[in-house]
Parts: structure tokens; sequence; C-alpha cells
């Protein structure tokens, strides 16, 4: 079953850059998904009308049956408590705990304080930043931080996650630290969208892979399919 | 109950990120409390300024001189009929022989009013002080009351008055509008500095949309902490108009140079001033957050 179907998708910015021309693309549920590209080839621009961080030009994006592109600005959090996003900068509040950090994304909804510390210490256990749940971030790695991130995005159990190049910042063995992370995450049901530069993960990972050029889709790979041709 | 948990949870951030962005909040209360500190003082002088031109006023008095040949009982007749006009205050009447007393007793007139003997015919009238409700008005009243059978003339210090008048009037205006522009610029200046803390925390904006956070969600906090920052920033400045302002009066003896220039009671007028400068920061410190909160939640 598709959670998510994208049909034409255009988008074209007020500057007259075209960064995403005509796509269109489906993904299960529990799928995980690498979309690869050169630097510009509009990556970001498509995962950002994923989460309604931009609107696309024309065509539709479904998310679990809504459309995200007609969603009124004051409505976008309605999709945006159903997903999950990490980014490459972390984008962790310095001034708030490990515990507080991931907190801070249940505390929306209104639950009980009990209730939000079993979530919070539940996925910190799965990133496993247990013991680290009263540093501030500053006090953390790059990769110990970005598994805060990735603990934020998923203490409030979304069906989605959108990865933007998540190890960009980070070492080689830090990034596969992350990626076994991420796939413990997909096993247990989430599906799973990463925007990456990294052919290696990519390479070792064999997952679905899709190859955006120019803003279009240049090529499709199933799971396991993709043999490294660059990018 | 959920909306119970989430407001509590705002009042606890608020309270939270007041200290969290120490530094900030400071400018920001230190701004509130600069600004409303000129306020209270514009307010006390502008107050004062009223009180003064209100005690003077009080004092004009048309002051009816009656036709000499009047009985006692026709002056009190026309007493009468002054009092029953519209716009009168007060009416009282002083026959020729106490105005004729009150001379000799005075020391001023005392000189003048030895030479005369009390035998001879009373050269002065009989008069019947008038004070008037609405001083504008009153050359229409002293009109009105000259047409009055066995009124001589009715006299108010025409010129003098009208020109007092036009004073206090000014006066007054422009004491009006300074408070109401200074109160202006303080809800500019204040909105402006939160506007700059809040600029700061973008970054937070950000992520509170990212994790799904509703609009109003995002509102809130922000709101509430405008609100604490106005608080805290009025705490000086009523300090100020309570307790600087009994301090002033009690100083003073409740009067400024001379008899003439009364200061306003401090009861009730700090409470009141205290109640409208926290009202005021209050107002501003939510209005200033929301304002610049809502910059950042246009996607």
């Amino acid at each position: 079953m598709d959670l998510i179907r994208i049909k034409n998708v255009k988008k074209v910015y007020k500057n007259g850059v075209t960064a995403v021309n005509d796509v269109s693309l489906n993904i299960k549920k529990g799928e995980f998904v690498f979309i690869i590209g050169e630097t510009g080839c509009g990556k970001s621009s498509l995962i950002k009308m994923l989460y309604r961080e931009e609107k696309p030009t024309s065509g539709q994006i479904l998310l679990g049956g809504i459309d995200v592109g007609k969603l009124r600005n004051r409505k976008v959090y309605k999709i945006r408590r159903k997903l999950g996003v990490v980014f490459q900068d972390f984008k962790l509040l310095p001034k708030l705990t490990v515990y507080e950090n991931v907190a801070f994304a249940l505390e929306i909804f209104g639950l009980p304080k009990d209730e939000i510390h079993k979530k919070v210490i539940k996925v910190l256990d799965l990133v496993g930043l247990k013991a680290k749940l009263n540093q501030y971030p500053t006090n953390l790695s790059g990769g110990e931080q970005q598994r805060v991130a990735i603990a934020r995005a998923i203490v409030n159990g979304p069906k989605l996650l959108i990865c933007d190049e998540p190890t960009g910042n980070l070492d080689p063995k830090t990034s596969m630290e992350i990626m076994n992370v991420l796939e413990a995450i997909n096993k247990l049901g989430t599906t799973i969208i990463m925007v990456t530069h990294d052919i290696q993960i990519v390479n070792e990972l064999k997952k679905r892979v899709i190859l955006l050029k120019s803003g279009i889709i240049a090529k499709e790979y199933a799971e396991g399919e993709y043999k490294d041709e660059g990018i | 109950m959920k909306v119970f948990r989430i407001l509590l949870r705002d009042i606890r951030d608020s309270f939270r990120n007041v200290f969290r962005n120490f530094s900030l909040s400071v400018a920001s209360i230190s701004c509130i409390t600069i600004t409303l500190v000129v306020v209270a003082v514009s307010l006390i002088l502008s107050v004062n300024v009223n009180k003064f031109t209100k005690l003077v006023q009080d004092d004009v008095t048309i002051v009816v001189f009656l036709d000499k040949e009047l009985s006692l009982e026709d002056c009190k007749k026309i007493e009468t009929k002054i009092k029953n006009l519209g716009n009168i205050e007060s009416v009282k009447l002083k026959d020729k022989e106490k105005i004729r007393q009150e001379f000799m007793e005075s020391k001023t007139y005392a000189s003048i009013m030895k030479d005369w003997d009390t035998r001879e015919e009373n050269p002065l009238q009989d008069a019947i002080h008038v004070k008037v409700k609405d001083i504008n008005e009153i050359k229409k009243t002293a009109d009105t009351i000259e047409k009055i059978e066995g009124v001589d003339v009715a006299k108010y210090g025409e010129g003098m008055v009208e020109q007092l008048v036009s004073i206090f009037d000014i006066i007054k205006k422009a004491s009006y509008i300074a408070v109401i522009a200074l109160i202006i610029v303080t809800a500019f200046l204040i909105s402006n500095t939160i506007k700059i803390t809040i600029f700061s925390r973008q970054r937070e904006i950000g992520i509170m949309r990212l994790v799904g956070s509703s609009n109003i969600n995002i509102k809130i906090p922000f709101i509430l902490e405008g609100l604490l920052l106005g608080i805290l920033g009025s705490i000086i400045p009523i300090i100020i108009i309570t307790y600087g302002y009994v301090f002033l009066y009690d100083n003073f003896n409740g009067k400024l140079f001379s008899d003439i220039i009364k200061l306003q009671k401090p009861n009730p007028f700090m409470f009141q001033g205290a109640a409208l400068l926290l009202l005021i920061g209050m107002v501003v410190g939510m209005v200033g957050s929301l304002r610049a909160v809502k910059k950042y939640l246009k996607v």
C-alpha cells in the first residue's frame, strides 16, 4: 500500500528556477528510499514539498491520502505531526537538555508528564542516548546530536521519517552508526526517505534508490539493484 | 484536561524562557521600564497641571451687582432666579451692609473706608457671587444674568478669563497629547525590542513548526512571555508612581511653591496610574510578541 503518491509534481521558484520538473513517484509503507543526485538537482526541494515547507507549483503530493500541497498554512501542523524530519544541522535547541529537546515534540500534544517521560526514555534508549538525557547538545558529539534529532523526530511514532542529508556533517564511522539507528527504526515499520550524497552508505544498505538529475527522475533502482554508479 | 495541560506547559515555558534568554529579557524589561517611567512622570505632570487649571477655573466668579434701590427681599428673589438658571454651581448673596463691614475690617480697604460716615447712605451695591459649572459658558451665563430685572451689571473679568480658559485648554490638550504620544512611542519601542528578542529565536519557532506545533500553540508561549516581560518591566514605574509620588506629596505638604498650586492627592490617583502602567506594560508586551511571532509563522 502506498504511503506517498507524487503525481507530476513541478516546483518553480520565484526567481524562475525550476527545481523539480514533472516528478511522479510512489513510496510504499515501510519502505526505505534513498534520493540521490548532484547538488541542485532538486532532492531537497522534493522532500521540502513532502513536509510542506514548500508548495508544489503544479501536480499533487498525497501523503496518507492528504493532499499536502492544498493544505492551508495554518493546517500544516496536521501533516507535520504525522511525520518526522531530520536535518544535516540537527536543529536542536541548545538551551534545552537532550531529554527536553525530545520531550518538546510531545508536549505540544498535551500528553501527561509520565506518558511523555516513558516515551522519551524509550526512544532515547533506541538511539543509545539514555545515559545522556541531562546533557546539553553542545556537550555532545555530532553523531550524538544527530541521534537526539532522530529521537525527537520519531518520538511521536510517525509513519514517515524524512532525512535531509543526516550524515552530511559526520565522519564515515559515525555515519554508519546513524544508518544503523535508521535501519532499526525502519524495521519497526517506519517509512524512511533519505536524501544523501554519501554513495558508500547507499551501496552498503542496498535499498531502493531514486536518482534525480536537473529536477527529473533520471533513474530508479529497486532494492539491491544499485551498484556504485556515482551521482 | 489536555488544553489545561498545554496551557500550564505554556505558562511554565514562558517563565523559563525569560530566564533562559536572560540578557534579551533584561533588554526588553529595561526598555519597558525606561519608557514606562517616562509615561509615569508625564502622567504625574499631566494630572497635576489639570488639577491646577481646574482649581483656577473653579475660582472664577461672576459678581452680579444689583440696582441700589432694591430691597433685601428683591435681592433674594433675584438670587433664586439665578440659582434656577442652567450652568450654575453656587450662588451667594452679599448685601451692601455686609460688604461695607468686610471692607472696613480689611487691611487693604480700611483706610479708604474710615472716611465714610456710617450714618451716610451706603455707596456700595448688593452683590451676588455666582460660580459656574462650565467656565466655557461663562459669557453666556453672565449675559443671561444681566437681562434679569434688577441686575445692574454682571462682571467676571471679561477678556482675561477667556484668555485664561483658552490657555488652560491648550495646556490640557497638550498634556493629553503628550501622554498619548508617549504611550504610542512606548508601545512601538517595547514591541520592537521584543521583536529583536524573538528574532533571535527564529530557529526555535522553526523547530516548533517542524515538530507539528500549530500556529496558536507557537503564539501562546510567546504572548505569555511578552505579558510577563510587560509585568516585570512595569514594576519600577509602578513603584515610582505609588511610593515616589506619595513621598513627593508628603515632602511638599501637598502643594507646590504656594497654596495656589495644590498637588493631586495620591489616593486614588496612584492606584489608577499604577493600574494604567501595568495595563500598558501587559498589552504592549503581548502585542509586541504577537507582532514579532506572526512574522515568522508565514510559510
